[in-house]
């Protein structure tokens, strides 16, 4: 193993000259402290004469070598007087080719911009992007009128595939996180209605709850994380492997045979999910009930059927459709922004789940306010 | 240079992939300050060997004895410091494509070594010189360099450490001609200057002509001829008198 202790720049002053002797076997590890002592030695140096005794380097690695050169090129500049000896081996060879190859001058940092600068070109980017996205909604757009004036090439085995992926496959985790969600808002508002004898309301608040905000919600927060990110993921990796370059090339567009099969699946896909994420959502709700409360599910069903508006359950299932392409566009969107580097992938796939969720609240809140001031 | 000095000694290797058989009982040894090629049919297991001495793969059995150190049985310790001793340059540059050209260079000095920013970039400066390079390439993302750029990149990093032994897989793949006989000079003249022993697997014929000093042609899971061009081309061999007298004639 290396050792630091041994590796030292013994500096002497001799008549006219200040000698600078490398001990130890300075390997590019340890190179370190002879630097530091070098800086420290040239600081305090008042002599027209330097001698590099390089007597005990058995092998200069070309790290060393460098040093030794851009310190001589200092001193020739304050004429200072500087001889090398002891040099063993390849030593000369190496000498000569760091100075070469050397360059001193060379800046490979970005430059300091300043905050105005920055604020400035980071609101382009944003603006690019904004546009960008409106450009990639427009030809999206483009396609599906196509698509709908010739229904013949639409891709249907695509978009199956699609429902069965993101759809179906979607199922089991949906209803399950639903029927979880039940119980606990069933349960933390029927400690509440207890304290006042309205047991019997807990129906007209679960159903109304879960059919009309919960589900639909719930499902499309799942669905944003599960597609969203796996569509931002998957097309990402196919720009990078030119993929996506190899079907414009034979005439497949991307976005009929990529982008509308997945919008269209979750449009398809999305109230059937939530329909099942409302069954579940209101089971898991009358278990805590009969359990809880001692609210029989005869009874439970019998004050939801005169309770619970229909209209309820058809807004939910209305809001998915629109959930659906926020999703769907969103997470392909950012696919196709993938840049030609590995983190761009994560850096996209995470901006998509956070976006689509961020859009589905959004969404999901003008709903609140536009069909409650219609009276529904 | 001491000529003779073994630097790399594969004995009797022999690797498994679940039942099938790649290498049985694979012998070569590599000198101090040679450049040495791994020939074969593709398919032959000339980069799993190479993945195997660089650590990447395990073998069944045999002993592979690299820079004195048998990496079999190498401890973590000693098994980084080994890693520090060699530069590996992959078949696809695997440039990290969130650094620039520069701090991929960089990046082992800043991790290993408490060298001052200034120097750092000396040394940086000086490797992107000697492989090639301009100095403005630096700054750029490897995303924006052309592939015969990104292999000079990639062989600056895999030089940045000083190493002993350079490890290339296929060089010169997916390069034109014309980088690809800059790229072989290069590599001859690094060895030169620098004095470090080079393992490459190749397929490129002028390449193998050019650069390699000796050979080891593995074929049917064994070596079946080692030596110079020479040497290896007077062996009679199936896949020896294809490769050599279609390709050079």
């Amino acid at each position: 193993m290396l050792d630091k202790r041994k590796v030292a720049l013994v500096v002497t002053h001799e008549k006219d000259a200040v000698h600078f002797k490398i001990e130890g076997e300075p390997a590019i590890q340890c190179l370190d402290v002879i630097e530091k002592q070098l800086k420290n030695a040239v600081k305090r140096l008042n002599t027209k004469s330097v001698v590099w005794d390089l007597s005990c380097v058995k092998k200069l690695d070309s790290a060393l070598a460098l040093l030794i050169v851009k310190e001589i090129e200092r001193a020739k500049n304050s004429d200072i007087e500087v001889l090398v000896t002891g040099m063993q081996g390849d030593a000369q060879k190496m000498l000569h080719m760091a100075k070469d190859h050397a360059h001193f001058e060379s800046e490979f940092a970005p430059k300091e911009q300043g905050l105005f600068y920055d604020v400035g070109a980071d609101t382009l980017v944003r603006l690019k992007s904004l546009n960008a996205f409106f450009a990639f909604f427009g030809q999206m757009s483009m396609v599906f009128l196509h698509s709908l004036y010739r229904l013949k090439m639409f891709r249907w085995k695509e978009t199956l595939f699609e429902v069965y992926e993101s759809g179906i496959k979607a199922l089991p985790i949906v209803m399950l996180t639903m029927f979880l969600v039940g119980i606990v808002v069933a349960y933390q508002s029927s400690t509440q209605l207890k304290i006042y004898g309205a047991n019997i309301f807990i129906v007209d608040m679960l159903g109304i709850s879960i059919l009309r905000e919960l589900a639909p919600m719930l499902a499309a927060i799942i669905i944003a994380g599960r597609s969203g990110s796996s569509y931002a993921a998957q097309i990402g990796v196919m720009k990078i492997t030119e993929e996506l370059d190899a079907m414009r090339t034979m005439g497949f567009d991307p976005y009929a045979f990529l982008v509308l099969p997945r919008m269209m699946a979750l449009m398809l896909m999305m109230p059937i999910l939530i329909f099942f994420a409302d069954i579940t959502g209101i089971i898991g709700g009358m278990l805590i009930a009969k359990v809880d409360l001692g609210l029989s599910p005869t009874l439970f069903v019998e004050r939801f059927i005169q309770v619970v508006h229909v209209k309820h359950f058809w807004i939910g299932l209305f809001k998915g459709p629109f959930f659906a392409v926020l999703i769907a566009t969103i997470g392909i969107y950012r696919g196709l922004q993938v840049k030609n580097d590995t983190q761009s992938i994560g850096f996209n796939t995470t901006k998509a789940v956070v976006e689509s969720i961020f859009a589905v609240i959004i969404c999901d809140a003008f709903f609140s306010i536009i069909f409650t001031n219609m009276g529904f | 240079m001491q000529q003779s000095k073994k630097i790399l000694e594969v004995k009797d290797v022999v690797t498994k992939f679940g039942k099938n058989l790649v290498h049985d009982g694979v012998n070569l040894h590599v000198n101090a300050g040679e450049i040495y090629g791994f020939l074969g049919p593709s398919g032959c297991g000339k980069s799993t060997l190479m993945r195997e001495i660089i650590m990447l793969e395990q073998f069944h059995s045999g002993s592979i004895e690299l820079l004195g150190q048998k990496i079999e049985k190498v401890r973590r310790r000693a098994a980084q410091n080994l890693r520090m001793q060699w530069g590996v340059l992959f078949q696809s540059n695997a440039l990290y494509t969130s650094l620039t050209v520069a701090e991929n260079i960089a990046l082992s000095l800043q991790e290993y070594t408490k060298l001052s920013p200034s120097m750092i970039k000396d040394i940086v400066a000086f490797k992107i010189d000697i492989v090639g390079l301009k100095q403005f390439d630096g700054t750029l993302y490897p995303s924006e360099i052309s592939g015969g750029m990104k292999k000079k990149a990639a062989l600056a990093r895999a030089l940045v450490m000083d190493p002993k032994i350079l490890f290339l897989d296929e060089p010169t793949s997916g390069l034109d001609p014309i980088s690809a006989r800059e790229f072989d000079a290069l590599i001859v003249k690094l060895r030169d200057l620098l004095g470090i022993s080079v393992v490459m697997v190749t397929h490129d014929l002028t390449s193998i002509h050019n650069t390699l000093d000796r050979m080891a042609v593995i074929d049917n899971k064994k070596i079946v001829a080692e030596g110079t061009l020479n040497e290896v081309t007077k062996i009679k061999s199936p896949f020896i008198e294809r490769f050599f007298d279609e390709g050079l004639r």
